[in-house]
């Protein structure tokens, strides 16, 4: 078996150094009925070519994003990764090694998650930022919870254009604490008041931009308000690739902002792994979850780079530390930290510009087809669209034309009758103008 | 170090960081020109520059190979990391979870589009399932902290259904920190369960702590200690004769696959850490994967989604009315780590039922070799045998100045990655080695070569060189104090 080492000589030669006359002796402090004499009921070893036989055949099954026209989002993004982002991630360097525990053989990934650090920073527009989370919807349950602990309340309020998984896993994640969620309802029209809703019980309310439905608010008076009573504002982006085109978050006034970065430098993988990025005012530093990587010197006075501000997390604090984190999203990070270096300024600006000016044609396509209305009027690359049908019919009939066509609403939300006509639609630099007129006029035939 | 006029070390190079290498203007990715549009911006352009830095691709790539070259991984060294399952990567693993069919589909393709990733969840599930005996699985937790918070919300869920309180859960003093952040995370209160000198739960402690509000028992077995809870039968009976359910964590899994199933323990709920004992790589700290077996007591408040098998396909369950069960709501987006779970499910099947319990059998004898052959330098904390690691605690470094720190420094200097240190809290100085099956007999003759010789230096009195280790890395000890003191957490343009 390729993956072990031992033969069965040096098998043999480590039992007599013990003194052990079998492997099976070395488990017998496993309680006799539980131990089994015989390998489970499940295949045995298989060669490389089997295996990749056996992958290739449930790859087959799949339709490749990448294989036809694509359109859709709703927090997993389709972009191109540079090849030099698969290539620097898979050295075993970074890819085999454990969570830098030991700076002085892990400065490379120190080094690296400071810069990322860095990177979450300057594009939310917020101070400081962490060395990642799962993903932003556990990133949004995460920050809930700190600013509970902020503010000494227990009132959360989220937003109806708040990604319906962020909503779920936020209400899910905080309903055995003494916090008390109130998630509104979905808000496909932007007409939500919750300038009105904010109180001095209030936590934090937590709302996304661009919005699940696409929409792109300004926040301030939100904000405003909020600070006015004493609660912190949550923003939520699904998309960081806006960031380089909109006015971030950290500008508009937001106290937290958690972000789901698998659009930088990472595939959509369907759906996981997830890179959940968080950013906050260095006020409340000592209230953040996750790990951080510190700037400190060496014995020799050399820069270099350590965990740091452990003392709020759970192997120091345990049943104290401000999450249970412990294994998060380093891998992830690194690709979208090298995506984000290899675009810099110019390049992630650009990036955004491609991505909003595909999203604005293909929805002046979209929008001249008959009963078709783009709901938002403001938006970056994804937009939701009020169809003169059921939304999941017309991607399951479009799926059987050979294109993904955006993602039905109803997926999410089964027993709101009034969203199952929604479909939302993204484009990013990878939409072609011929994409986007197969997508048009597919969608004209199956509305037909 | 060695005086140099670069700073560098021989082919050790100094490398700034990229902020300070800001070439203005250049990029590593050529884009076109996009079109020229009205904007639909609702006027929230983004003002001023961003601060990001200009790098063109070549500058890109050396600067993180360089990076990768202050970095250790199992690839690079043996990595003794007790606990933490540093076991070899295969890139098979890798190269299949990078098929377009695999890692080019979105979570919310129709799922007549995805049929074949939604069967390879259903396959991973089944062998973890049969692995462990267990009726059911929650795929979605990201790692195993987040396994830990899944298993017990389903524990509040199922107490709550039985219209009961129950707000203790027990924990040994021995347990990773994960199990009371994550009781607390629940809304548990945590209460310590002591040890006894053969390195096991206090039964007696732990029954006379059981009773009508204690809603778990969670424990690690086998446990942070290296050794199987040998009355661990016992001990569930009298977990659930008291109404309560059994947590076992599962981060020392790799020790018992395919020998052992956790059914058979009386276990009710365990998480499974994909990325240590299904190879998946740690990539410096994530992502991982926490899919957590359930007992069928559990098994309706699973988190969603679930995939399902009927005539018609693979089919995601969603929503808690399609489920007919009462699940605790959705912890994670999407549909769990899949990418993970193709690496795993690579690992499986590549091992198979007769690999993986060879696997486990050889991680036993290897750490058992450490433990033989190192108790007569080191002192081993409890008699042997042991299961997939060796716990040694400072005793045999009395007097002598040095301290475990120092000793595992010193390791670095050799060339090894140090063994876990201060860790398990119930013996003092610890030094946990946990060698897995993917090192050869070879490896493990060197490495215990080179710990007795420095048992013996340590003895002979070389404190000084100890304290001064390691001197043979990008960089010697780091001040955390000073980081901590006064956090500097990111790069700020110096003042003009």
């Amino acid at each position: 078996m390729r993956y072990l080492p031992l033969t069965e000589a040096d098998r043999q030669a480590m039992l007599a150094a013990i003194g052990a006359s079998s492997t099976d002796e070395l488990f017998r402090d496993v309680p006799a009925a539980a131990r089994r004499g015989q390998p489970v009921d499940l295949p045995f070893h298989a060669g490389e070519m089997e295996v990749e036989a056996r992958f290739a055949a449930m790859a087959a099954k799949n339709m490749a994003a990448g294989s036809v026209p694509f359109f859709l989002g709703a927090g997993a993004y389709r972009h191109h990764v540079p090849a030099t982002v698969d290539a620097l991630i898979q050295r075993g360097e970074f890819l085999t090694s454990y969570t830098p525990y030991q700076p002085e053989v892990s400065q490379g990934t120190l080094q690296y998650l400071f810069e990322f650090q860095t990177q979450v920073a300057l594009i939310t527009g917020m101070e400081v930022a962490n060395a990642s989370l799962y993903d932003a919807a556990t990133a949004c349950a995460e920050a809930a919870a700190m600013a509970a602990r902020i503010t000494r309340r227990k009132k959360v309020l989220l937003s109806g254009d708040l990604h319906p998984h962020y909503r779920s896993v936020t209400v899910s994640t905080l309903q055995f604490t003494d916090i008390a969620v109130e998630a509104l309802d979905p808000d496909p029209l932007g007409l939500e008041d919750l300038l009105g809703r904010v109180d001095s019980q209030t936590a934090c309310v937590m709302v996304q931009n661009p919005g699940f439905f696409g929409r792109l608010k300004d926040l301030t008076a939100l904000a405003e308000e909020c600070h006015a009573v004493g609660a912190l504002l949550v923003v939520a982006v699904a998309e960081p690739v806006s960031l380089g085109l909109v006015t971030p978050p950290g500008a508009m006034g937001a106290d937290i902002v958690v972000a789901e970065g698998q659009a930088l430098g990472n595939a959509l993988n369907f759906g996981g792994p997830g890179l959940g990025l968080f950013a906050t005012r260095e006020k409340y530093l000592r209230q953040m979850p996750g790990r951080l990587v510190g700037q400190t010197v060496d014995a020799d006075g050399r820069r270099g780079w350590v965990l740091t501000l452990s003392t709020r997390e759970q192997h120091i604090r345990r049943e104290k530390a401000t999450s249970n984190i412990c294994t998060n999203s380093g891998l992830c990070a690194l690709a979208f930290s090298i995506h984000l270096s290899l675009l810099g300024e110019e390049g992630f600006t650009r990036l955004a510009r491609l991505n909003h000016a595909r999203a604005v044609t293909l929805a002046g396509k979209l929008a001249r087809l008959p009963g078709v209305k783009v709901l938002p009027q403001s938006f970056f690359n994804e937009f939701a669209l009020l169809l003169p049908k059921d939304a999941a019919q017309v991607a399951d009939a479009l799926a059987a034309r050979s294109i993904l066509g955006g993602v039905p609403v109803s997926r999410f939300y089964p027993t709101y009758p009034e969203l199952a006509e929604v479909l939302l639609v993204a484009a990013t630099e990878t939409t072609s103008e011929a994409d986007m007129d197969a997508f048009a006029a597919a969608l004209s035939e199956v509305l037909q | 170090m060695i005086p140099t006029l670069s700073g560098n070390q021989g082919l050790q190079i100094e490398e700034p960081l990229i902020f300070e290498q800001d070439s203005p203007g250049a990029s590593g990715v050529d884009l076109p020109d996009a079109p020229a549009i009205d904007d639909r911006l609702g006027g929230l352009a983004r003002q001023g520059r961003i601060g990001l830095p200009g790098l063109a691709e070549p500058t890109v790539v050396r600067h993180y190979t360089r990076l990768s070259q202050k970095n250790v991984g199992i690839d690079s060294v043996f990595y003794p990391l007790g606990s933490c399952t540093m076991k070899h990567n295969p890139r098979l693993n890798e190269k299949l979870a990078r098929l377009p069919g695999l890692a080019d589909i979105h979570p919310f393709q129709p799922q007549g589009t995805v049929q074949g990733a939604l069967e390879l969840i259903d396959t991973c599930a089944h062998w973890l399932k049969t692995l462990t005996g267990m009726p059911a699985i929650a795929m979605s937790p990201a790692a195993g902290a987040h396994g830990e918070f899944c298993g017990l919300m389903t524990i509040r869920a199922a107490i709550g259904a039985r219209g009961e309180t129950r707000p203790r859960i027990l924990v040994p003093e021995s347990a990773h920190g994960t199990n009371p952040a994550s009781a607390a995370a629940c809304g548990f209160s945590v209460d310590p369960i002591p040890a006894t000198a053969r390195g096991r739960v206090d039964v007696a402690a732990l029954k006379a702590k059981l009773g009508p509000d204690v809603a778990a028992l969670m424990l690690t077995n086998p446990n942070t200690c290296g050794l199987f809870e040998d009355e661990i039968l016992e001990i569930a009976a009298a977990v659930h004769d008291a109404g309560g359910y059994f947590y076992c964590d599962g981060a020392n899994y790799n020790a018992i696959v395919g020998r052992v199933r956790v059914a058979d323990l009386g276990v009710d709920v365990m998480h499974i850490n994909l990325h240590k004992t299904f190879s998946t790589p740690h990539g410096g700290g994530g992502p991982g994967a926490g899919p957590t077996v359930l007992s069928q007591a559990l098994a309706p408040f699973a988190p969603l989604p679930a995939v399902v098998h009927d005539a018609q396909g693979f089919r995601l369950i969603e929503h808690a009315a399609q489920s007919g069960a009462m699940p605790v709501g959705r912890i994670k987006g999407y549909h769990g780590q899949f990418g993970v779970f193709v690496r795993a499910l690579a690992y499986m099947m590549s091992m198979g039922a007769d690999g993986l319990r060879q696997a486990s059998s050889d991680a036993v004898l290897n750490a058992n070799y450490l433990l033989a052959e190192l108790s007569s330098d080191l002192s081993a904390s409890f008699e042997g045998p042991c299961m997939h690691e060796a716990l040694f605690d400072d005793r045999f470094l009395k007097d002598s100045g040095v301290s475990t720190l120092d000793f595992a420094k010193a390791l670095i200097d050799e060339g090894f990655h140090p063994m876990t240190m201060y860790f398990p809290l119930v013996v003092h100085g610890a030094l946990l080695m946990e060698p897995t099956e993917t090192e050869s007999k070879d490896t493990l003759d060197r490495f215990i070569a080179t710990v007795r010789g420095l048992a013996r230096r340590a003895r002979d009195g070389a404190a000084e060189s100890f304290k001064a280790a390691p001197v043979l890395t990008p960089r010697r000890r780091l001040d955390e104090t000073t980081a901590a003191r006064t956090p500097v957490l990111r790069w700020k343009p110096p003042a003009a």
